[in-house]
């Protein structure tokens, strides 16, 4: 993610989400108050940043994987903490390295900061683990973690990206060029994490038995609420976009890309969209990428001098509040099924 | 009442796995001396500084500081009472600028505005490191960074100083320097070391640790002169009092 | 010398650029903080076929590594190795959009090579700028601009850490991988299960330094608060810095002033 190929209104908009969810996770950070954490953290963070520095050749391909980290940090540190690690680290790189890009920061510590830590590692690692898994259980919820993890992360570049304008790559390309590849990088993700975590296990013990004591053993319903919720704001944007106005490249690119739940899910919040659309003719008109786009007028106009036209993306605007929409309802779903789980959970 | 600024008596402690680290150590040290704490690794060198700073607390036995009993009650006068210099500077500066750690201390005492500032440019300047004080620690070398990190203990203005294996990983010239430096101060000092001529030429005292036991307490000359002693310790006799000299 | 070497070198480096003392150096962080920020946000609010009004943003790096004394090669160099990636990203424009936009002589541009070079333009202004910014203000003074501008505390207590560990867990790291290549007979690549055993003997490493660290601040009186220390205060420099600049950014974002350049020289041409 460069700043080259991001719009301010997404890059803004992920700034402010990763800003809320900085400052979200260093208030839980302070409420625990645990003094030993903040050297541990800083430390974490340096290891971070030297251990992504040492790669390791991945047999058969002839590429390099290196460590990503944020499943380790979760492990360690709880995902409040282990988050604001990963933004550090982003940010530090971002500074340093002057790749990612500093408008482009919110869009990374989303992409690859949130989902670790807030997804992959609350609902599938932890999930599968329990409290002392064997080294078999260990690398399945590594792997699976590290999938999802990416996964999530690439569709979120894909997204920015491509609600960005700039680049003319489409969405259905785009999404089928990255949700192999990461698939591959998630796995290499979850095959590091088992190795690293399975050494410091064998070689110290008690470092994890104290981590998983300082960590509560069930999934918090607030977190797995949270992680919900915002796959939903995501899917339900991103969908609005193309969904009605392409259904069927998005079926076949779903096709392509197999087990994502929330996509398999979209036939039905499509069809609520457009129902919902037609209903209300609120937002009749929908603007969305085609491949190889036609010039527009507003463009040829800037190109002559003329101030004012508007560069910021106003058809995207329109659209996605029907996507915000949907995500809405959706989030307000998972709240109504959050509170049910919590329900069952005190009845149990 | 004692004069004795520390008191051990009959130290014990094990670690939570079972290892007993110290078995029954006494002493007493009084105010102004330069006391050497030497031994092989492993023997309980670090174990003891660390019930000093109150990190660790005998399983067994009482250690008095400054009339102070080392326990979860007196920990920050404890703390202010003692000083201590770490193996590894950059374990203890971990501030981002030489300034900001040897103010450090102060400011959790509260010391604020003219009087910090004051007080941490007089500590800078008694090691020498006054030039340093807007760089990180990171820019400098092994000599200038445990210079900084003797300011920071310094500027707290400590009774006993504790250090750690001051001379390791200093060159020639450093550690001539840093030598120079502990011989002005007048603190009562503890000093955990490998360098046997350092402690020769520094500490009128030395107390020896083996096994978590204390096998010689005695001036400093004498017990470098016990080739028996030296031997069942696992050690040796530093260059300066090799025979022959 | 290792690729972990070079990049610890290079972080040095970069370090070192930021302990000068040029005029720009002293320039409070928040006034560079913020125009950099407001000069990112212009370049990239423009629409995807602009190159000619992005050229006079230019100004302002050149600007930040003159006056700033800094290293242009060095700083060049830098972008070129990170330019690949918008190059990737962009290099499909060219291949989608098709449409000419207009003719060069006898050949004509399509859109997609426009916007293409456009994504060019844009990656070289804001990455220039970021690097100039770091170069000119260092990790620790962008830290205490952030805690000020109302960051929080716990977030940019961690950056101060992290930086300043940066150096010695890169140093243990790039020891681990060398000890490890000197005894590997030739083979560079490093496998991975030896690359789990560094990275976890690393990682035990941390540990063990994070409660040393953690000791050393509760012998000096730790109470759970770092404090951030406030150094600088705005001066008329830094307003002047700031407005300066925002006005000539504004100037720039909506009136294409190479057009403009342009048309009065070919206009005195005639």
């Amino acid at each position: 993610m460069a700043d080259a190929l991001i719009s301010p209104a997404v890059g803004g908009a992920m700034w402010a989400v990763s800003g809320g969810l900085i400052a979200y996770s260093a208030r839980k950070v302070r409420e625990e108050a645990d003094d030993r954490k903040i050297p541990l953290m800083g430390v974490l963070g340096a290891f971070i940043f030297a251990a992504q520095m040492i790669n390791f050749s991945i047999p058969g391909t002839g590429s390099s994987g290196h460590l990503g980290g944020g499943m380790i940090l979760s492990i360690l540190l709880g995902p409040y903490a282990a988050f604001l690690v990963l933004a550090s680290v982003l940010t530090v790189q971002a500074l340093f390295f002057a790749d990612g890009g500093l408008l482009a920061l919110g869009c990374n510590i989303v992409n690859l900061g949130f989902f670790t830590c807030f997804v992959a590692y609350p609902l599938i690692y932890k999930k599968i683990c329990g409290r002392a898994p064997g080294k078999k259980r260990l690398l399945l919820a590594a792997t699976a973690a590290g999938i999802m993890g990416l996964q999530f992360g690439a569709f979120g570049v894909v997204l920015e990206t491509v609600s960005s304008g700039i680049s003319e790559l489409p969405f259905r390309t785009f999404i089928l060029l990255m949700l192999p590849i990461h698939l591959a990088i998630g796995v290499v993700e979850g095959f590091v994490t088992a190795g690293v975590v399975s050494f410091v296990r064998a070689a110290r013990p008690e470092i994890l038995a104290a981590a998983a004591d300082r960590e509560p053993l069930g999934v918090s319903v607030k977190s797995t609420a949270l992680g919900i919720a915002a796959a939903a704001l995501f899917a339900g944007v991103a969908l609005s976009w193309f969904a009605s106005a392409n259904p069927d490249g998005l079926e076949w690119a779903m096709l392509r890309t197999s087990g994502r739940e929330e996509l398999q899910g979209a036939g039905k919040l499509h069809g609520l969209l457009a129902s919902v659309q037609k209903k209300t003719a609120f937002l009749p008109d929908y603007g969305f990428k085609k491949p190889a786009t036609v010039v527009k007028a507003g463009d040829a106009d800037t190109e002559t001098g003329d101030p004012g036209k508007s560069s910021w993306p106003a058809v995207e605007a329109g659209t996605s509040a029907a996507g915000l929409a949907g995500g809405l309802l959706t989030l307000l779903l998972a709240a109504l099924i959050g509170f049910g789980l919590r329900r069952r959970k005190i009845r149990a | 009442m004692s004069h004795h600024i520390v008191e051990a008596d009959k130290l014990h402690y094990s670690y939570p796995d079972g290892t007993a680290a110290l078995s029954g150590v006494s002493f007493l040290i009084a105010q102004g001396e330069s006391v050497a704490l030497v031994g092989e690794n492993g023997a309980g060198k670090s174990t003891l500084l660390q019930h000093f700073t109150g990190c660790l607390f005998p399983s067994a036995g009482v250690l008095k500081v400054g009339g102070l009993v080392a326990e979860k009650k007196n920990l920050s006068a404890l703390r202010r009472a003692v000083g201590m210099v770490f193996q590894n500077p950059d374990d203890q500066l971990f501030m981002p600028t030489v300034f900001e750690d040897v103010a450090f201390g102060l400011r959790s005492l509260g010391v604020a505005g003219a009087e910090l500032e004051e007080k941490v440019t007089g500590a800078l300047e008694v090691v020498g490191a006054a030039h340093l004080r807007s760089l990180p620690p990171y820019r400098l070398s092994q000599g200038e960074k445990r210079a900084a990190a003797i300011a920071g203990v310094l500027a707290m203005s400590p009774d006993v100083l504790v250090m750690d294996e001051p001379t390791s990983s200093l060159d020639p010239l450093s550690r001539r320097r840093l030598m120079n430096l502990l011989k002005t101060f007048k603190h009562t000092k503890i000093i955990a070391t490998h360098d046997l001529d350092f402690a020769l030429e520094l500490c009128e005292r030395t107390i020896v640790i083996h096994k978590g036991v204390v096998t010689a307490d005695g001036p400093t000359r004498e017990v470098f002169s016990d080739d028996g002693l030296l031997k069942r310790s696992s050690l040796e006799r530093p260059a300066s009092l090799l025979h022959g000299r | 010398m290792t690729a972990l070497a070079k990049n610890l070198a290079d972080i040095g480096y970069m370090d070192t650029l930021a302990a000068g003392n040029s005029p720009l150096h002293r320039l409070d962080p928040r006034a560079k903080l913020f125009t950099t920020f407001l000069f990112i946000v212009a370049v990239v609010s423009f629409g995807k076929y602009e190159i000619s009004a992005l050229v006079p943003f230019f100004l302002y790096p050149v600007f930040l590594i003159g006056f700033g004394e800094l290293p242009a090669g060095y700083l060049a160099r830098k972008i070129l190795v990170v330019a690949p990636f918008a190059f990737l990203v962009g290099v499909f424009n060219p291949l989608l959009d098709r449409q000419i936009l207009f003719q060069l002589g006898p050949l004509g541009v399509s859109g997609g090579w426009v916007s293409f070079f456009s994504i060019l333009t844009r990656f070289a202004l804001t990455v220039s700028a970021a690097l100039a910014l770091l170069s000119l203000t260092g990790m620790n003074s962008i830290c205490e601009a952030l805690a000020r501008a109302g960051f929080p505390r716990a977030f940019v207590v961690q950056l101060l850490f992290l930086n300043r560990y940066l150096f010695v867990l890169t140093g243990e790291a790039e020891r681990l991988s060398r000890a490890r290549a000197l005894r590997s007979s030739g083979r560079t690549a490093m496998g991975f299960k030896v690359f789990a055993q560094i990275v976890g003997r690393l990682l035990l490493r941390t540990l063990d330094r994070a409660e040393r660290v953690y000791r050393a601040m509760l012998c000096r009186g730790f109470d759970g608060n770092i404090p951030i220390v406030e150094f600088s205060r705005i001066g008329s420099r830094d307003i002047l810095f700031v407005s300066a600049w925002s006005v000539l950014f504004a100037l720039f974002r909506f009136f294409n002033v190479s057009l403009i350049l342009g048309e009065a020289a070919t206009g005195l041409l005639k």
